[in-house]
């Protein structure tokens, strides 16, 4: 058993007993890496020597305050700025980022509660993906099948937790990349409400849509430390000035009269069998508990994925244009005047799938086909914002599969552009609409892959997510699943 | 059905400031054309009255005083520099 099997209650009540100490949570994370990280590849930098000093530290200074998260062992995606600790993206064009400048806000706001940061985590190139397979390092590997997908694009961030190698981790979701890879990988993984958890500090993909959010084995543990990263930013004026609840607290609240809407677009054909039966299967442990569920429409689900690719790719090809090889990234040496420099830095060091984004997104915002393109999906947006408007005015939660089938086998996607896209058709509207979602785990296919089942809520409603991910944890056993891995455990 | 052409392909290259092969090219032709095909979905939809959503908040300009502060040093703001002189990032010549 591993010590990050334990709850965050469990293990701070075992650190303030002297059972265990912070160098011991450490240490489980770097031998566990040393042990499995060679076949999984989650992580692209390791903190090491920084990590061990701080747990040192904390150890001394045990008791001085009382953060749930002190000492925890933490993961961080590798587009999440790190003070002096190097962050790459996944990106050639960032390989020589060693000593960023500041601590993104998200940060700044875990440093104060003390937690330790192990490494950063592998994902797709800027985000840009579905199964880390665009990594420019390595292709990580789902720790419940080597031969799999973690799912993307914060795969490292989802099988580090799995794999045990960190007790929990960051990631971001600009169109599915927390949610999808919890789904593959058996835990539990949030995307917040737009504007809940500050971006300043996040490298920006799709700034309308991108958000951080936490990825943990349970809902418990994954509402902690939401709690500790959101609210009102001042560097970052798309954050939102909400009041914000005590999502531990209210997570106990049963789900008796519960209103669920499952809408019919999301077990429509192209959701595997499997997938569907887990998905009823979970119905039904909501109907045992007290809630109800209905079938409801959102017309507009099957322009989802256009929407988004138009959308996200756009506003890629804006943000994407700060690396230019002057201020910092890698430039190219062949270059002999600026023109070429530019052109030349960027093509050595973009991969191809976010070459292929940043000319999608450049198409669509160019002379000619702006309206055609880019303000089409804008108002298609809209209208599939109203979709979910609509469903809750009536209903509580969304309930639904967070994926349409389990992982899939590593090389099986990557050369089609189009049908790796076309996986995002649940998770992608929540994106445009801005609403939070969750995926938690709820079976386990034929192949011995997880399933997740995704619930969607109001704006700024996490608390109900949270109850109702709560509620089904407490009454099943997925969550306890763990895959089976070389190395002692 | 919408086409785009080679001549197409370089020239949204040349705005995006990424130098492609001829091999990269053909590619990107095929893929990008497959893509905005693909994107032609949206057309089924009438949305002449539908007013277009920049921002899922509905918010307002975020205003703050104009003053000066410290942020980043200016030998810090060149550490990660390619290339740097006398305080100053340093590019290639700009004119031929």
């Amino acid at each position: 058993m591993s010590l990050f099997d334990h709850s965050l209650k469990e293990l701070q009540a075992k650190l303030h007993n002297k059972e265990i100490t912070v160098s011991d949570l450490v240490s489980e994370s770097y031998n566990r890496i040393g042990q499995v990280d060679g076949q999984i590849k989650s992580f692209i930098t390791l903190n090491e020597e920084a990590a061990r000093a701080q747990a040192k530290e904390l150890d001394e200074n045990l008791g001085s305050d009382s953060s749930i998260l002190y000492g925890m062992p933490l993961g961080v995606k590798d587009n999440i700025v790190t003070k002096g600790l190097r962050t790459t993206c996944a990106s050639q064009i960032l390989d020589n980022f060693d000593d960023p400048l500041y601590d993104a806000t998200v940060m700044e706001r875990l440093n104060v509660q003390n937690t330790i940061t192990i490494g950063k985590l592998n994902m797709d190139e800027f985000a840009m993906g579905s199964s880390t397979e665009n990594s420019s390092y390595a292709k990580t590997r789902n720790p419940w099948n080597t031969d799999y997908v973690p799912g993307g694009s914060s795969g490292g961030s989802a099988a580090a937790v799995a794999a045990s190698e960190v007790f929990f981790s960051l990631g971001s979701d600009t169109g599915g990349s927390i949610r999808q890879p919890a789904a593959f990988c058996g835990v539990v993984g949030l995307k917040p409400t737009y504007g809940l958890v500050s971006r300043f500090g996040l490298v920006a993909f799709a700034s309308s849509l991108d958000q951080i959010g936490p990825i943990t084995r349970t809902v418990e543990d994954n509402a902690h430390l939401l709690q500790s990263i959101v609210g009102l930013d001042k560097m970052d004026s798309t954050s939102a000035n909400v009041e914000v609840p005590n999502y531990s607290e209210a997570i106990n609240k049963d789900v008796k009269g519960l209103k669920i809407a499952v809408p019919k677009e999301y077990l429509q054909e192209g959701v595997a069998p499997e997938v569907k039966e887990a998905v009823l299967n979970a119905l039904k442990v909501y109907e045992n508990l007290g809630a109800t569920w209905e079938e409801v429409s959102l017309p507009h689900s099957r322009y989802a994925v256009a929407a988004y690719y138009l959308l996200s790719s756009s506003e890629a090809s804006a943000n994407l244009a700060r690396f230019d090889g002057v201020r910092y990234g890698v430039r190219s040496e062949k270059a002999e005047n600026m023109l070429d420099m530019f052109k030349l830095s960027r093509s050595e060091g973009f991969g191809d799938e976010v070459k292929r984004r940043i000319m999608l997104g450049t198409f669509a915002l160019s002379s000619g086909y702006y309206d055609a393109y880019y303000k089409k999906a804008q108002r298609v947006r809209t209208l599939i914002k109203e979709d979910f408007e609509k469903v809750f005015d009536k209903y509580d939660v969304i309930v639904g599969p967070t994926t349409p089938t389990p992982a899939y086998k590593i090389g099986e996607k990557i050369d089609d552009p189009l049908t790796m896209y076309a996986d995002d058709i649940l998770t992608s509207p929540i994106n445009l609409a801005g609403v939070p979602a969750m995926s938690i785990p709820c079976g386990i296919s034929s192949q011995g892959l997880p399933i997740g089942l995704q619930l969607i809520g109001k704006h700024f409603d996490e608390l109900t997510l949270y109850r109702v991910a709560h509620a089904f944890e407490q009454a099943t056993e997925h969550h306890k699943m763990r895959p089976e891995l070389g190395g002692d455990r | 059905m919408s086409e785009i052409s080679k001549e197409q392909v370089k020239h949204v290259a040349h705005l995006a400031r990424l130098a492609l092969t001829d091999e990269e090219v053909e590619k990107m032709t095929q893929q990008l054309g497959d893509i905005i095909n693909y994107a032609e979905l949206l057309n089924e939809l009438d949305t002449d009255n539908v007013e277009p959503t920049t921002h899922v908040l509905d918010l307002k300009n975020v205003m703050r005083k104009d003053e000066p502060k410290k942020w980043i040093e200016k030998e810090d703001a060149l550490k990660n520099a390619p290339d740097q002189k006398n305080g100053h990032f340093r590019v290639p010549s700009i004119l031929e």
